[in-house]
């Protein structure tokens, strides 16, 4: 069934359709209306949940890290410095290894204080161990909340599903809003390994050491190391786990395909613009310009952002003469966090080539600065000509 | 032998004994009961029991005598400075090694 | 009402193995034994870092023989409410959830996620365990440290600062259950959590306890100077019942002996106190005096 909502409200939609048992949340703009909606749904009794309104993120990921912990599939949301003000959290949830799912609604953080879209929130939580998806638009958002579940529980990493504040969180668009019964063949009930019980007790997240140590039953147990890398090593794994995810829900939805990048006009061209979200549909607008003017130019956003899908992105950039990095984000001191993984990527894919495509770096649209598509136009046109600068490149900055 | 088959992928504990060791070996001074003195001894029957009440270590039975584990007895001394009767002394460990060397 | 514990009726099952890391002589570790007899078998706990954390055990052995949530520092009563939704969500009624956290996670750090349970009323035991101080990370002072402590950052003039009143910080919630309790009065705090157990929304016990190297005294004299706190009106055990505050146990006995331990053989028997003056000592017990007055003046 087709309707027409806000972002939000298809995420508090996806999140209705997983059947969450336990919603954790504390008010932030621009993610506060998504948490109303599913507050709504709950007290109107339309959803089966417990929904706790916490007095912080910090305890909105705690209650999410036990309620999981317990054998809940569990849910909750923010933006900007909630996200900031969980960060312990969000370590700890990964490192708990739970399958916990939670939409960012992207914000600028402060100092000083903005309410505006840019990304350097979630992107600031890059190497906390989580899964990081990136929306474009609202059909995006409902259906990878929908697989972020799936893809959660199966590889047991909990999952940022992030869309842009305002431009997507508040904006309208008609999207295909799923079918109960279909998201039920595709979700089961979650099914934990462990969850607490005094029936099979068991201490979780205790203090565990440099070294491995022998368990109760002679077994020898992991150090501290062994946990981490196992997380680092079924993070990496969790790309092709992702790719069956997209193929199950194509089958079952009928919509899918390309589950780590979304090329567009990509095939042919010379020069390929490159970011995450919703800017990366905006670009299409320019590149369908700079078509016409003869320039081969495509766009390619990125849908998952950790684990990186580096072999996808290479391979796609392979024989390009340039890499336009379009960022909401910028890591300070150096340049876009997208931009030196991207590099990192080609290097390791095509060094050996001896053809590396030339990278280059724009920050845009930080706090909320419009972006207006001529500028991107611009921008893109003169960056397919000539390299404009060697430093990360404001675009819109009047200083 | 790593420890890459192990069951759990993350700090999953279950519980047992000894998680410090035998924490015996931290003992400077050691109980001894002297059942002539002791209450449930002397009655012979189920009485105050205050030295297994106040053991931090859960390591005196509740028994006629009580039973100290001296594997896990750290030595605290609680047993003998709250035994009504004076019926548990704090002995020094140097005594019995000494009796351990002869 | 129920019938008070005797030594002989405590149930013997215990959840604590032998052999933990904890200190020799450790107060907490009396405290722990009790109340986990009283929480009974159908418990799950939460545990912030603390020196629970290390009594309880490192990875893979637990000394703890129930299931147990180990969570960041602030975050204690938030993670209770995550369970609590989570067995109400799966239909468990039967299920006890505790926490157990230091002074420093209560009083400091937690309190606002404990502030936030309490006042949505979740259904849980929160016990503080007050040791006064940052023990597990070397003695530095607390919200709970009492005025005149030395502690490893307060070290030549002491704590300058009034001990914070957690107990009743968690009253002025509307609980449905505070308590103090001693690990000098195990039988206390036994009974009090059984009583409570039943009880609506968030019950909070403050249970004192004495810590041989964070307070200087010699391990064997941990109970006594425990019961010095209390036989000197120094630290009362009382409850709050739906808002009526009542002296229990051994407080209450001493309001009918109207007679008090002089505070100064509390003060003298730990050397964390030893640069409180005469003058200081005589102050503290001017305090003491008026407060008992007061519990005097009421019992008339």
């Amino acid at each position: 069934m087709h309707i027409i909502e806000d972002g939000n409200a298809a995420a508090a939609l996806g999140v209705k359709l997983c059947r969450a048992n336990v919603i954790a949340a504390y008010p932030i703009t621009p993610q506060t209306p998504l948490t109303e909606k599913l507050s709504e749904y709950v007290e109107s009794g339309e959803m089966k949940a417990e929904y706790i309104p916490v007095e912080s993120e910090h305890s909105a990921m705690a209650v999410c890290i036990a309620a999981s912990s317990a054998g809940a599939r569990a849910f909750t949301a923010t933006s900007a410095n909630g996200l900031l003000y969980m960060h312990e959290q969000v370590q700890w949830a990964a490192g708990a290894r739970l399958p916990i799912v939670m939409c960012v609604v992207n914000r600028a953080v402060g100092a000083p204080w903005n309410v505006w879209n840019d990304q350097q929130d979630s992107i600031s939580q890059r190497d906390t161990g989580w899964i990081q998806m990136y929306c474009a638009d609202h059909q995006q958002i409902i259906d990878s909340v929908i697989k972020a579940f799936w893809l959660a529980e199966k590889v047991s990493i909990p999952i940022m599903v992030c869309y842009d504040g305002f431009l997507l969180s508040h904006t309208f668009m008609p999207f295909d809003l799923p079918d109960q019964e279909k998201v039920d063949a595709f979700l089961p009930p979650f099914r934990p390994a462990y969850a607490l019980n005094p029936d099979e007790p068991a201490s979780l997240n205790t203090v565990t050491l440099p070294d491995v140590r022998i368990d109760v039953h002679g077994e020898l147990a992991h150090g501290y190391m062994e946990i981490r890398y196992l997380l680092q090593e079924e993070l990496r794994a969790s790309l092709a786990v992702a790719a069956e995810a997209d193929k199950r829900f194509t089958e079952i939805f009928g919509r899918g395909g390309d589950p780590y990048i979304e090329p567009y006009r990509c095939d042919d061209a010379d020069h390929i613009a490159v970011g995450l979200g919703s800017l990366t549909y905006q670009l299409r607008v320019s590149v369908d310009a700079l078509r016409k003017e003869g320039i081969k130019v495509g766009v390619m956003g990125i849908r998952f952002y950790r684990p990186f899908p580096d072999e996808a992105i290479a391979n796609a950039l392979k024989g390009k003469k340039g890499v336009i990095v379009f960022e909401k984000a910028l890591s300070y001191g150096y340049e876009g966090a997208l931009a030196s993984d991207l590099k990192s990527a080609l290097y390791e894919h095509l060094a050996g080539t001896g053809r590396l495509p030339l990278v280059q770096n724009f920050i845009a649209g930080i706090g909320g600065r419009e972006i207006r598509t001529d500028d991107l136009t611009q921008t893109l046109r003169a960056a397919t000509q000539s390299r404009i600068a060697k430093e990360p490149t404001w675009i819109g900055l009047k200083l | 032998m790593g420890t890459r088959n192990y069951k759990r992928k993350t700090s999953h504990s279950e519980n047992g004994p000894g998680d410090g060791g035998r924490t015996g070996s931290w003992r400077v001074e050691r109980p001894i009961l002297d059942k002539s003195l002791c209450i449930p001894c002397k009655r012979n029957k189920e009485a105050c029991f205050i030295c297994w009440l106040f053991c931090p270590e859960i390591v005196i039975s509740r028994t006629i005598p009580p039973k100290i584990d001296l594997e896990y007895c750290k030595g605290c001394g609680i047993c003998a400075e709250e035994c009504p009767t004076k019926a548990i002394i704090m002995v020094d460990e140097a005594e019995f090694s000494k009796e351990d060397k002869e | 009402m129920q019938a008070k514990t005797t030594i002989l009726s405590l149930p013997t099952e215990e959840f604590v193995h032998p052999g933990t890391r904890a200190c020799t002589g450790c107060g907490l570790a009396i405290a722990y034994r009790v109340g986990l007899k009283a929480l009974g078998k159908n418990t799950i706990l939460v545990v912030p870092p603390s020196c629970l954390t290390v009594l309880q055990g490192l990875f893979p052995v637990a000394s703890t023989k129930l299931p147990c949530l180990n969570v960041t520092f602030a975050s204690t009563a938030a993670a209770a409410t995550g369970i609590l939704a989570t067995l109400k969500s799966q239909g468990k009624t039967n299920i006890q959830v505790a926490a157990w956290a230091g002074d420093g996670g209560t009083s400091d750090i937690g309190l606002q996620a404990l502030s936030g349970a309490a006042e949505r009323g979740e259904n849980f035991i929160y016990l503080c365990y007050d040791n006064e101080g940052y023990m597990n990370t070397g003695v530095q002072r607390s919200g709970t440290t009492p005025i005149g402590a030395i502690t490893a950052n307060t070290p030549f003039k002491g704590k300058l600062q009034q001990k914070k009143d957690v107990p009743a910080i968690m009253a002025a919630h509307h609980l449905s259950y505070v308590a103090t309790c001693s690990a000098a009065y195990p039988l206390d705090l036994y009974d009090k959590i059984v009583k409570c157990k039943d009880m609506p929304g968030t019950k909070y016990f403050h249970i004192h306890i004495p810590c041989p190297p964070g307070w200087g005294y010699d391990p064997r004299y941990g109970i006594k100077v425990g019961r010095l706190a209390v036989e000197t009106g120094y630290y009362d055990l009382y409850e709050i019942v739906n808002g009526e505050f009542k002296l229990t146990a051994a407080s209450e006995k001493l309001v009918e002996k109207r007679k008090l331990v002089p505070v100064r053989e509390y003060f003298r028997a730990q050397s964390r106190f030893k640069i409180l003056t005469d003058e200081q000592i005589a102050d503290i017990q001017n305090q003491i005096d008026a407060k008992w007055a007061a519990y005097y003046k009421k019992d008339e």
